[in-house]
């Protein structure tokens, strides 16, 4: 019991620290990765005493991007505009940093291994409707920058709230729609026993992804992902060509930071949730628990622990290569127009779920694999 | 085990406050708002006496009782908007159209 | 659940509850509200609710309060300035939920209320029990609800369109308004 518990602290907060550095890993992708992508130089300018460059080390940034950049954001100083709601504007980035941060929780990292003869398993929450958990959480994360939008007394404030509670609850959907599919698929709501779903492979050569089994969701979750994280190309709410910054136009300082870091979170939450339901979680390609079988028919043995550390490994190799991939679509992408917005999600993305959904049921029918 | 005293407090109370919500508010909206809160004081009774039963009766009929609140909202919330149209208020004193 | 963390839940319903009601703006009002909810859902989950409590959140917290929200932007509405009715019927009104809720808790207080107290069947709560039940003895209730649904929606649309104006092209709107001066 006690030890039951300490293993599931231990795991929550190792679980959200594998967020926030995933989000700081983003962070550095933002303002480096991105001049790779527009072939620019970035951020190259704070050193420390010089020392790398007199060893003729190229400046990478990264004192600049991870340490200057978030030190003068909070010693900025903390601005509340006249007529503004103070409460819930200092509620606000909260609001919207909290759901995101709760839902890392539920994300199987690893399968499940013995330590000192308990059975623990490598998630920090194994819920048996964690889908509805998810479902749940991200559908409080609205909550954040609505209210960031109203309690700013802005006239962009206000419309980039209205449009991103528009765009979130109906890429909600679409969203929601993917999610039922993979569900009716490997017939559980548990994301442990989706990921275990996804072992083996078909004739030894295709691993029993997601990807492979529901690939239209896996369009439609990746779309719909993207969007309700608000990044380019769907970042209309906080269009700063139209919007100057929409809803935290009038955030400083360390609330501004609080918001930046909420992007990057749920960037990096839709990456591990595509790997959960698409990619195959912590599942490696070919690798059972007794080793690779590998397409020739050959066992290549791995003893059990490298066998999960494997898996913890695969699953963050997928979720940086997946968020890389995020990072290139929001760099090279030009912005939707609100329309066409709003037409995607509702007459493109939620026809073709549902479309889906009634397909999987078929097919599940069909072949007659219902209990 | 909670005793049933508790939930059933819990529950009755949530709902009167609903109900003096109704009453004294005279914005339709806040006073729309009462009304989900007492059907969530409802809700809350079936959902207690259902797991002391050991019955899945309750929760049952909590889920209809949000579709149907679902569907409640929808169309309230347009006849409130509806409402504002016409009149330029939702203040429920100044709709005396049809008092006699 | 130890009984201290109902009460504290039960505590937080109530403020919140009483929040909704006596919030002058419209927005705490609606936050009140979704305090209340979430609360609710908590001790849903505590009693072995799961599913249900996860759809309280998922419905209400995530879809119709922010449809409350939405028609509270586009009304504009602010803070109530003036008074609202008159403070002895306030009063009453007061006066009347507290008569309520104690002759519920009468009612509903174990005394007068008999509950067999039977043990929970395994997988109580669980989806497989909600469907099965749902799927089985309420299968007409299920699809007459989907209907009221499909209802509402239509319901809502119509209801909150606005009527297209009666001359919609550019040529007769030109005609229209000296005609709509003449009127005047």
């Amino acid at each position: 019991m006690t030890f039951d518990l300490i293993a599931s602290a231990i795991k929550a907060v190792l679980m959200i620290l594998i967020g926030l550095n995933l989000s700081i890993f983003l962070l550095y992708f933002e303002r480096k990765g991105s001049a790779l992508i527009q072939n620019r130089i970035g951020s190259n300018r704070v050193t420390v005493t010089g020392i790398g460059k007199r060893l003729g080390m190229p400046n990478l940034g990264i004192i600049n991007t991870l340490v200057a950049d978030p030190l003068k954001l909070f010693t900025k100083e903390d601005f509340v505009p006249a007529g503004a709601d103070k409460f819930l504007h200092t509620l606000a980035p909260f609001l919207a940093l909290f759901p995101v941060m709760i839902t890392f929780v539920v994300i199987p990292f690893g399968d499940s291994i013995t330590i000192a003869g308990h059975r623990v398993g490598l998630e920090a929450a194994n819920l048996d409707s964690g889908a509805l958990y998810l479902l749940a959480t991200i559908g409080l994360g609205v909550y954040g920058v609505v209210l960031a939008g109203w309690s700013s007394n802005n006239r962009w404030s206000l419309l980039g709230g209205i449009r991103a509670t528009a765009q979130m609850i109906s890429y909600e959907l679409a969203m929601g729609l993917a999610i039922v599919s993979v569900i009716m698929t490997f017939g559980t709501l548990n994301l442990q026993e989706i990921v275990r779903g996804q072992g083996g492979s078909w004739f030894g050569i295709i691993p029993r992804w997601g990807l492979f089994t529901q690939p239209l969701a896996f369009i439609i979750f990746l779309v719909a992902g993207v969007a309700e994280s608000k990044r380019v190309p769907f970042d209309l709410p906080e269009s700063e060509s139209e919007l100057i910054l929409g809803y935290f136009t009038e955030y400083s300082g360390g609330k501004q930071a609080v918001f930046m870091l909420t992007d990057l979170a749920e960037q990096a939450l839709v990456a591990m949730l595509l790997t959960t339901f698409f990619l195959g979680g912590w599942q490696v390609p070919w690798l059972m628990p007794d080793g690779f079988h590998l397409p020739g028919g050959a066992l290549l043995a791995v003893p059990a622990l490298l066998v999960s550390i494997l898996g913890v490994l695969a699953f963050m190799v997928k979720v940086v290569a997946l968020c890389i991939f995020l990072g290139m679509v929001r760099w090279t992408l030009p912005r939707f127009r609100y329309d066409q917005l709003m037409r995607l999600g509702w007459k493109g993305l939620v026809p073709l779920g549902l479309l889906n959904v009634l397909v999987t049921a078929f097919v599940i029918v069909a072949t007659g694999s219902v209990q | 085990m909670i005793p049933l005293t508790y939930m059933m407090s819990l529950s009755a109370i949530l709902f009167s406050i609903g109900v003096a919500g109704v009453i004294i508010r005279r914005n339709i909206l806040v006073m729309f708002m009462s009304i989900e809160l007492m059907l969530n004081a409802v809700n809350l009774a079936f959902i207690s006496l259902g797991s002391r039963l050991g019955s899945m009766d309750g929760q049952v009929i909590v889920f209809f009782v949000m579709t149907v609140a679902a569907a409640e909202a929808a169309v309230g919330l347009g006849i409130i908007l509806s409402i504002f149209r016409s009149r330029g208020t939702i203040h429920a004193d100044e709709m005396t159209l049809m008092r006699w | 659940m130890p009984p201290f963390l109902y009460i504290f839940l039960g505590a937080l319903a109530i403020v919140s509850a009483l929040g909704v009601v006596i919030q002058r703006n419209p927005i705490h009002s609606l936050l009140s509200l979704i305090g209340t909810l979430l609360t609710v859902a908590l001790l849903f989950i505590a009693e072995d609710a799961v599913v249900v409590g996860l759809l309280q959140i998922i419905v209400y917290a995530g879809a119709i309060m922010v449809l409350f929200l939405f028609v509270i932007w586009l009304l504009n509405l602010q803070t109530e300035s003036r008074p609202t009715g008159h403070l002895f019927l306030k009063f009453i009104g007061w006066l009347g939920a507290a008569a309520l809720a104690t002759e519920l808790f009468f009612i509903l207080a174990p005394p007068h209320l008999q509950v067999q107290f039977a043990g929970a069947p395994a997988g109580y709560g669980s989806m497989e029990s909600l469907a099965q039940k749902l799927f089985t003895d309420y299968l007409v209730a299920f699809e007459v609800t989907s209907f009221l649904l499909l209802a509402a929606i239509v319901g809502a649309v119509a209801l909150a369109r606005r009527l297209p104006a009666p001359a919609a092209d550019a040529v007769s709107a030109a005609e229209s308004v000296p005609a709509m001066e003449q009127m005047r």
